[in-house]
């Protein structure tokens, strides 16, 4: 098991190396923008060229690329992130807290997802063609139809201001209620779909049929041959649909005002500023990458096919 | 299930004699025709042709300008001048949701044709090409498939700076690996194929080859993806403009108009309402017109 | 129910059974009025080329046929319940308790995420009311009855860890577990090695017979027939065109196409000239048929100049009391009972 490990981080060493390659094109593509930035309105055009001439110099943009991208990651192989030139505090002082407020939101809505959306695609599939079959899949390309933004800014409207169930700015666990339930009510979309072809094409195969030629109810055929692999199959992907999550926190925290990475991110984006930027987008695609990697693990160790001696 | 439940076979309804009837599968007016009487698709399909003829028609629709600034009555309900009430600088938001399907159409089609358009030839070069060239672009779409797609779509606009433009090209960017991938799986299975092996032996070049054989292979499936990742990428390009990042106000872009709506979700929902619906709908069309082709040209979804 | 006349009627009885895959004109008639009948304790050999319907005729025995098949007529007589007007709990108070199954692909009849031993415990524990404990003993001790060596070991196992013969052992383990009165077995032992193949219809042969169960053996080898069964019943395009008992058939085949497919198998005892494959392929079973189905194929018809075959369908003419064939060449034999009215 040990070794499995080991070799799936082998495997997983290029694709972290590509990611850091991305994210410092983030500073290596707009320098003098950003240099520019720290200075917007400050200076006169001189000055801020000769200050810029030293910045430069000062944080190595002088120097060919390959250099400065060595020094990026082993700066990042160190925990250091930089500087935030608006914050003006240290990068990872401040991700540090809004990461983990973000994992709790992901996690939640992961869970919200699951819960919804696995057990709808396993009930259209063992109906399959009826009118719950019709109707879930319906409701699922709504789902996948329904941009973030506007469905969290309608769960305020409708919770918030119509139904009053939640205060309009909530304190403590309420406060990620709707924000999780905006991302997960989403999610699920996908997720039943998945588990619904799965469930189907499990269906499909000849230990089903030979489950029913033992007597087996639909039931049990259903519970006890066709849902354990149902899920193995949905399990694959919640590396992947955990990804998307963090992805749709950008926007869901944006709305709901959730102090996590993705509402700093868009920020930092906003304000160009690239350290920053950097530092969120390398720590969202480490932890899908991370996520990614977990899942791959625990599956190899629940799924009996997988063989991770060899 | 052999027999619905408990339900006894139906009397014996063999019929010798009927004649066969002759059916002709593929090509195009098969499949249009297919497509026609496919219900999702008809409803879908209906939908995106209202979007196009807005888009084309939007001065002669649109009931009043939509850049037209009317402090005065700003925040209106809907109501018999402004259908659906007005923004918060007074501008009608029925005329701004009609010129915003240019903006729609501008995304989508620019954002396709920088996913297709590139994610084909890098595809087909993977696909076709020498076994190194096929590794070092796979390494690249590896390396972008490292990020969950929004994420990615962020990166590039982080390095190009948040416009419009920078927008459409980041989502274009982001869906580039979808179609590499989808191509070089075609162009892997048909130059396996025994005709492929034929031309080959007779002579063809590697060129001919892929134009002649590889690129035909690919309609279908791509056709099937591309009604499944544009409505991803306009998607992502209306949250793009939601957060900033995209069209800036006071362009008539759906997501943009949410911009400054949003903070009078209280007092004027409507202004917030209308182009979300708007984006909602334009998006479930295009996915229930994407069900319906995939119905008729994917042969393994039935 | 038929206490007293329980014992002269035929364990199974299927009558004019027809199952078609789709529906409407182009609907594929894969099985197109098959009659026959199963004694107690006897096997049964039914043998045909791919194609012929002898699959979905085992598969329809059970209602196990998938969308869009479906059985649009016919009785399936089980000691004389309909099996095709049960409700779906009497249906699973039949299978596998009367009758059982075992299929072609033994690997993946077994579920791939579920130990062996559990999956044969299941219908005890489920079906035959024993504890978990008791139901895990029976199952290593049936393992052990099929001829896996390790008994204990294996039931741990996962399918994917064990050969194709293996699992198919376990099929026959896990089907015959409730002591069913017949079994269906389709094409067991098609996908296995050669020299295993052996070894399974001699388990087979012997489970049955020490159970007292009935054998529906279905099978494209000739060969397998000639070694296993009592009976035999000869498939082509949907239909039995010929049925008699094992040494009638291979001795003295009446149908053209029994006949053909002789010549095509080596059959171990049997003196053989030369292997010949008969010329032309199975029709289309999505057109409708008329006249004898094997008619374009048959070199019989052409020497012997008979002109209706391409007409009329020949019903079944019994040559000797127990073989009966469907062929003009045997005109001159009287017909079976069922008036001739039905096969026009």
């Amino acid at each position: 098991m040990t070794r499995y490990i080991l070799r799936r981080l082998l495997i997983a060493l290029p694709v972290v190396l590509g990611v850091l390659l991305v994210t410092f094109m983030i500073q290596a593509v707009i320098p003098t923008d950003a240099v520019t930035a720290m200075y917007e309105g400050q200076v006169t055009e001189d000055e801020a060229e000769e200050a810029i001439a030293a910045i430069r110099e000062r944080f190595g943009l002088d120097q060919p690329w390959y250099v400065q991208f060595g020094r990026y990651v082993t700066h990042v192989m160190q925990g250091d992130f930089g500087e935030s030139v608006r914050l003006r505090r240290p990068v990872a002082e401040e991700i540090g807290y809004r990461f983990v407020n973000t994992l709790q939101l992901t996690g939640a809505a992961l869970l919200i997802g699951i819960l919804i959306g696995v057990p709808m695609g396993i009930l259209s599939a063992a109906r399959k063609d009826t009118w719950l079959d019709v109707g879930a899949m319906t409701v699922g390309l709504l789902g996948i139809s329904m941009p973030a933004f506007f469905f969290g800014l309608l769960l305020i409207l409708v919770f918030a201001v119509w139904l009053q169930w939640i205060p309009v700015v909530p304190r403590g666990g309420a406060a990620l209620l709707l924000p999780a339930l905006t991302l997960g009510l989403i999610e699920a979309a996908p997720l039943s779909r998945i588990a619904r072809s799965a469930m189907i094409e499990i269906l499909r195969r000849d230990h089903i049929r030979a489950a029913r030629s033992r007597g087996m109810s639909e039931l049990s055929v259903i519970m006890r041959h066709a849902l354990p692999g149902t899920l193995l199959a949905v399990m694959t992907v919640i590396g992947l649909q955990f990804g998307n999550l963090l992805g749709g926190a950008f926007i869901i925290e944006v709305i709901f005002g959730w102090r996590g990475i993705g509402e700093l991110g868009v920020k930092a984006i906003q304000w160009r500023d690239f350290a920053l930027t950097q530092a969120i987008i390398l720590i969202s695609a480490g932890a899908h990458i991370g996520a990614n990697l977990v899942v791959d693990v625990l599956y190899a160790w629940v799924d009996p096919r997988v063989d991770y001696e060899t | 299930m052999s027999l619905p439940d408990g339900a006894t076979p139906p009397p014996d309804t063999f019929q010798a004699e009927e004649p066969v009837v002759a059916r002709r599968r593929g090509g195009f007016r098969w499949a249009l025709g297919r497509l026609l009487r496919n219900p999702s698709a008809r409803i879908g399909g209906g939908v995106v042709i209202l979007i196009l003829l807005c888009a084309a028609f939007a001065p002669w629709i649109a009931p009043h300008d939509p850049m037209a600034v009317d402090t005065l009555n700003r925040l209106q309900p809907p109501s018999a001048a402004n259908w659906l009430g007005t923004d918060e600088v007074g501008r009608d938001i029925v005329s701004r949701l009609i010129y915003g399907t240019r903006y729609f159409l501008l995304i989508c089609l620019t954002a396709a044709s920088i996913s297709a358009g590139v994610g084909i030839v890098l595809g087909l070069i993977a696909g076709a090409g020498a076994p190194w060239v096929d590794a070092i672009i796979m390494r690249f779409i590896d390396m972008l498939l490292a990020f969950p797609y929004i994420l990615l779509v962020l990166a590039i606009v982080a390095i190009l700076g948040p416009s419009l433009w920078t927008a459409m090209a980041a989502v274009g960017v982001a869906g580039i690996p979808g179609y590499a991938r989808l191509i070089r799986s075609v162009a892997l299975t048909v130059k396996r194929e025994e005709y492929v092996e034929a031309a080959r032996a007779l002579g063809a070049s590697e060129t001919q080859i892929i134009v002649g054989t590889v690129l035909p292979n690919t309609i279908s499936p791509l056709i099937v993806y591309l009604s499944y990742a544009t409505p991803i990428a306009a998607l992502s390009a209306a949250a793009l403009s939601f957060l900033g990042l995209g069209a800036q106000p006071p362009a008539p872009e759906w997501g943009a108009m949410l911009v400054n709506s949003r903070s009078f979700l209280f007092t004027a929902w409507w202004a917030v309402a209308a182009p979300g619906l708007v984006i909602f709908i334009a998006i479930f069309a295009m996915n229930l017109l994407g069900n319906g082709l995939r119905d008729v040209l994917d042969p393994h979804d039935a | 129910m038929h206490e007293e006349s329980g014992k002269d009627v035929p364990l199974l009885e299927v009558h004019g059974l027809r199952t078609h895959f789709g529906t409407g004109p182009g609907a594929v008639r894969a099985v197109n009025g098959v009659d026959l009948a199963v004694n107690r304790g006897e096997v049964l050999g039914i043998v045909g080329e791919s194609g012929c319907g002898k699959t979905v005729l085992a598969l329809s025995i059970l209602r196990l046929v998938d969308a869009p098949g479906r059985i649009v007529a016919g009785q399936v007589l089980f000691e004389r319940q309909d099996v095709l007007a049960m409700r779906p709990r009497a249906l699973n108070a039949l299978r596998g308790r009367d009758i059982a199954m075992i299929f072609q692909q033994p690997k993946a009849s077994l579920d791939p995420v579920m130990r062996i031993g559990r999956q044969i415990a299941e219908p005890l524990r489920l079906r035959g009311g024993r504890t978990r404990a008791q139901a895990w003993r029976e199952a290593v001790e049936l393992l052990g009855a099929v001829g896996i060596p390790n008994p204990e070991e294996k039931a741990r196992a996962y399918p994917h860890e064990i050969s194709g013969g293996q699992a198919q052992r376990v099929m026959i383990a896990t089907a015959l577990a409730l002591r069913p009165r017949l079994l269906i077995a389709d094409e067991p032992t098609t996908a296995l090695d050669v020299t295993v193949q052996a070894q399974i219809l001699d388990l087979l042969r012997e489970r049955c017979r020490a159970l007292g169960t009935a054998l529906i053996l279905v099978t494209h080898d000739i060969g397998v027939i000639a070694q296993m069964a009592d009976r035999v019943a000869v498939m082509y395009a949907g239909r039995i065109v010929e049925s008699a008992p094992v040494a009638q058939i291979l001795g003295d085949p009446a149908h053209p196409y029994t006949r053909g497919l002789m010549r095509s198998a080596p059959v171990m005892g049997l003196v053989q000239q030369r292997l010949r494959e008969i010329p032309g392929g199975i029709p289309d079973l999505s057109r409708p048929l008329r006249g004898c189905a094997f008619a374009p194929r048959c070199e019989a018809r052409a020497t012997a100049g008979v002109a209706r075959c391409d007409t009329q369908t020949p019903p079944p003419f019994l040559p000797t009391p127990e073989h009966t064939a469907r062929c003009w060449l045997q005109a001159a034999a009287p017909a079976a009972e069922p008036a001739p009215a039905m096969w026009s």
